[in-house]
């Protein structure tokens, strides 16, 4: 593609009204921020490689974009994937991929940001590197191309994407991005080589350059070491936390057009305590701190007040589990009821006093009330570590009708290698359960909608060393569940297993995919997420054409003693410790919320410093002495780079 | 988003209090803004300024707004109409005026406030045409005669969303304007259920629309 700059917004004219939702190109919402190019420094480009309807919902990027902007000597702009029909017109047109808010030709950034969630972006990144007319491969790039970064929780497992990356951010991005944009400033100042910047990126925490690391093999494929090429490369990198969170963003940008989530986030806090064994999210985001009740409430008013939004989403991992919640609820309530304001509590306990918590929000819509048992069996709990009772299930949810909410969602996870028909089976029964609760409750209105996705063993969790279930067996699960919930007043969705496969290989890969991937996006993979894009034939002909079997990524069972891919990056969760819990998984073992009992996964000695300077309830661990007096618990966890 | 519920607030709420009718621009910036999305952008801006909306009553209120007719995706117009209700507090006109003024977002361009008496019919029911303006962007050398052919047609059989129908009767008026650069003047129906689309009247002249820029200049109340 070109890459110099052209009168991309007279252009534009003509080719915009010729697309679907041309509302997503134009940029110029409110709350944007345009900067002067020429009067600053640095120029980021935040880029979510997915449309503007899915990327707008990014709380990640609101941040970034905020934090960047808030520097007198740097500007943030957007920039995202385009659709089909836009991608279609870029390169018929010769028109590179620009940003949002000054039509910028992406490739005269100083720096992208690519935002990396989840891994079904893979693709679309490739894809957007060459709309934007930037070399796909890091080793291609000279000094006149931008400095390219990568951050987001797929990224705890960099290696599927270490040659398209020049640098990854682990863990969180709030303080680390100044400083890499100082790093940045300090190595242009001084005009010198692309090899010297990495080098000096590499040296900031959290920052992992891949290509200073090379990596080799066993024979069976299996991992045999990372070797650093750079001494003073970091091995392992330990994830960045922030150790209180700042204030979040409220002057958000409010699209013009309709987007997945048309609101102001508030995350309440951050990390979890539950420790359910699948949860990649639970495993890489601790420790859990809390913002407090008077900054969320302050938030939402300013955000309110700035945006218009009429929604509010109060985020967490677990919602119940926020120390102050009935506080926060009342909070919320005195302030916004009469407002026409809908607020969202998601992730709440199976619990009565759950809906009791929603009831008090009073929130109008009341559309519809989510809970996640995830598991039907009492065996499947336990495995998963997520002890909730069927009773407590049918309970909560006569409460949920009884009490106005005519629709009642829940989540399911199938696919745990060790979960028979039977479990599946135990789905539909308490799904047919919860209905009939809602009928004798509401009658012909009550409403369920069961949403069973696919487990998919993640890095950093206990489940890293656990098998993907079978493709055949997905689909008996998913059949049985389709032959069963049908019916007046029932709706299942469920994932389209290949997409589960593309999102197993790369979550477990070695170094090895990255040509997969790469493969993959010349087959003409892209969108990998959407159900109607997603060309399952394309990866299995990557596959082929590099000689990789799929199933050694998804299908084998990994011996506790192997070297993973991931094992260099360090979420401060021991692998020691990972490796007691899946034991325990396998002995239908449960651990309880370690808020109330310490499990030393490894969060707390590592972050000692950060807990010691931020001390007291904010944080979900427990307190640590004085600097000079090692506590018990200090000494009980061992150090986290057995890796 | 169009209220049905009148009634229910007698009933139920405090009559009605205010309703206000402002006139704005729908500038460059939202162009391609939809209808139902300009609608959001007034609830919003409504917000911001922290001026009570009333809502209908129900299930799922809804903000009590009423544009005045749908402008189609890509057109800017100089005359949109809307009406909102208040609720709560009196407020006077230049109070609201500064109000909605400094929370108005790019692309509403607010021009004049007026007070308008609640029980008088939705405001869709009381336009009858609107008229536009269409530059276009590459040279038409026929442009006159293809307009002069048109109009003399008795009827223009279209297919629109797999219906056909007949958009001669559509439109009222239309001409050719060579200025700086050429463009035509319509004036095409805006009743519901007969309304006449410019972008239609462009492609029965053999003119792609996306050659062009078109803005309504007017809307016609009967």
């Amino acid at each position: 593609m070109v890459s110099v700059s052209p009168n991309i917004e007279a252009r534009l004219q003509r080719i915009l009204p010729t697309v679907r939702k041309p509302g997503r190109y134009t940029g110029g919402e409110l709350n944007q921020v345009v900067k002067d190019w020429e009067q600053v420094e640095t120029r980021v480009a935040l880029v979510f490689p997915d449309i503007y309807d899915l990327g707008m919902s990014n709380l990640g990027l609101a941040i970034l974009y905020e934090i960047l902007n808030q520097r007198e000597d740097t500007l943030a702009e957007r920039v995202f994937a385009p659709w089909i029909d836009m991608e279609a017109a870029h390169r018929d047109n010769g028109i590179p991929l620009y940003s949002l808010e000054t039509k910028h030709s992406v490739a005269e950034f100083d720096i992208l940001g690519i935002s990396l969630p989840y891994e079904t972006l893979y693709t679309n990144t490739l894809n957007v590197l060459d709309l934007a007319g930037i070399p796909i491969f890091s080793a291609q790039r000279d000094d006149s191309d931008p400095l390219i970064i990568a951050g987001g929780h797929a990224t705890f497992n960099p290696e599927p994407m270490h040659p398209f990356i020049d640098a990854f951010v682990i863990g969180e991005g709030e303080e680390v991005i100044s400083e890499i944009v100082e790093t940045y400033q300090g190595w242009k100042r001084h005009d010198s080589s692309r090899d010297s910047l990495l080098e000096a990126i590499a040296q900031i925490e959290g920052v992992y350059v891949p290509s200073l690391y090379e990596t080799h093999y066993n024979d069976d494929g299996t991992l045999a070491g990372v070797n650093k090429r750079f001494e003073a490369a970091a091995q392992p990198i330990l994830k960045r936390i922030v150790p209180e969170l700042p204030p979040p963003p409220t002057n958000l940008v409010v699209p013009f057009v309709d987007t997945v989530h048309n609101r102001i986030p508030i995350e309440i806090m951050r990390g979890c305590t539950r420790g359910c064994r699948f949860c990649h999210a639970g495993m890489v985001t601790r420790p859990v701190r809390e913002r407090t009740v008077e900054e969320i409430v302050e938030a939402i008013e300013k955000g309110v007040a700035s945006t218009g939004f009429e929604e509010i989403g109060l985020l967490s991992l677990s919602s119940s589990d926020y120390t102050h919640i009935l506080e926060l609820v009342k909070a919320v309530n005195q302030r916004f009821s009469g407002r026409h304001l809908s607020i969202s509590l998601p992730s709440l306990r199976i619990e009565t006093v759950s809906v009791d918590l929603m009831d008090q929000i009073k929130d109008e819509r009341r559309s519809g009330f989510t809970l996640a048992p995830e598991a039907a069996t009492e065996k499947m709990r336990q495995i998963i570590n997520k002890p909730v009772s069927t009773q407590q299930v049918l309970d909560t949810a006569r409460e949920v009708y009884s009490r106005g909410w005519p629709t009642l969602k829940l989540y399911f996870m199938i696919g745990h290698p060790s979960e028979t028909l039977e479990d599946v089976q135990a789905i539909i029964d308490l799904c047919k359960a919860v209905l009939k609760e809602g009928r004798k409750a509401i009658g012909r209105r009550a409403k369920l909608h069961a949403g069973v996705s696919t487990f998919v063993p993640k890095p950093h969790t206990p489940f890293q060393w656990s098998p993907s279930d079978t493709k055949e067996n997905i689909l008996a699960k998913q059949e049985l569940l389709k032959s069963q919930l049908r019916g007046k007043g029932l709706k299942l969705t469920w994932t389209d297993p290949d997409e589960t496969m593309v999102e197993a290989w790369l979550s477990r890969g070695d170094r090895r995919l990255a040509e997969v991937v790469y493969q993959a996006w010349l087959h003409g993979a892209k969108f990998d997420a959407w159900k109607d894009q997603h060309d399952y034939q394309a990866w299995m002909d990557a596959f082929d054409k590099v000689g990789l079997d799929p199933d050694f990524y998804t299908h084998r069972e990994r011996e506790v003693t192997e070297l993973l891919p991931w094992d260099h990056i360090s979420t401060s969760v021991r692998k020691q410790f990972m490796a007691q819990d899946f034991a325990r998984s396998q002995e239908s073992e449960t651990i309880e919320d370690c808020r109330h009992s310490c499990y030393a996964c490894g969060v707390l000695p590592t972050f000692a410093d950060q807990r010691r300077e931020n001390p007291g309830e904010s944080w979900g661990c427990p307190d640590v002495s004085p600097r000079g007096k090692k506590s018990e618990l200090i000494q009980l966890a061992v150090p986290s780079s057995d890796a | 988003m169009l209220d049905k519920t009148t009634k229910a607030d007698q009933n139920g709420k405090p009559a009605v209090a205010m309703r206000i009718r402002a006139e704005f621009a729908k500038t460059e910036a939202m162009r391609f803004t939809s209808h139902l999305d300009l609608y959001r952008a007034w609830e919003r801006l409504l917000r911001r300024a922290g001026l009570p909306l009333q809502f209908s009553q129900g299930y799922n209120p809804r903000p009590k707004l009423q544009l005045a007719a749908p402008l189609p995706l890509g057109m800017t117009s100089q005359v949109e109409i809307i009406d909102f209700w208040l609720s709560g507090e009196t407020y006077d006109l230049d109070q609201i005026h500064s109000l909605i003024l400094s929370s108005q977002p790019p692309g509403i361009d607010i021009r004049t406030v007026e007070f308008v008496d609640p029980t008088s019919p939705p405001l869709q029911q009381e336009v009858s045409a609107a008229e536009y303006e269409v530059i276009v962007l590459d040279q038409e050398p026929l442009l006159n005669q293809k307009v002069a052919s048109l109009l003399e047609a008795e009827s223009i059989i279209r297919q629109r969303r797999n219906k056909s129908y007949d958009l001669r009767p559509l439109i009222l008026e239309l001409s050719t304007v060579h200025g700086q650069s050429q463009s035509l003047q319509m004036r095409l129906s805006a009743m519901e259920g007969s309304t006449g689309r410019p972008e239609e009247v462009l492609l029965a002249l053999e003119i792609q629309p996306e050659a062009t820029h078109i803005e309504r200049t007017r809307l016609v109340f009967k």
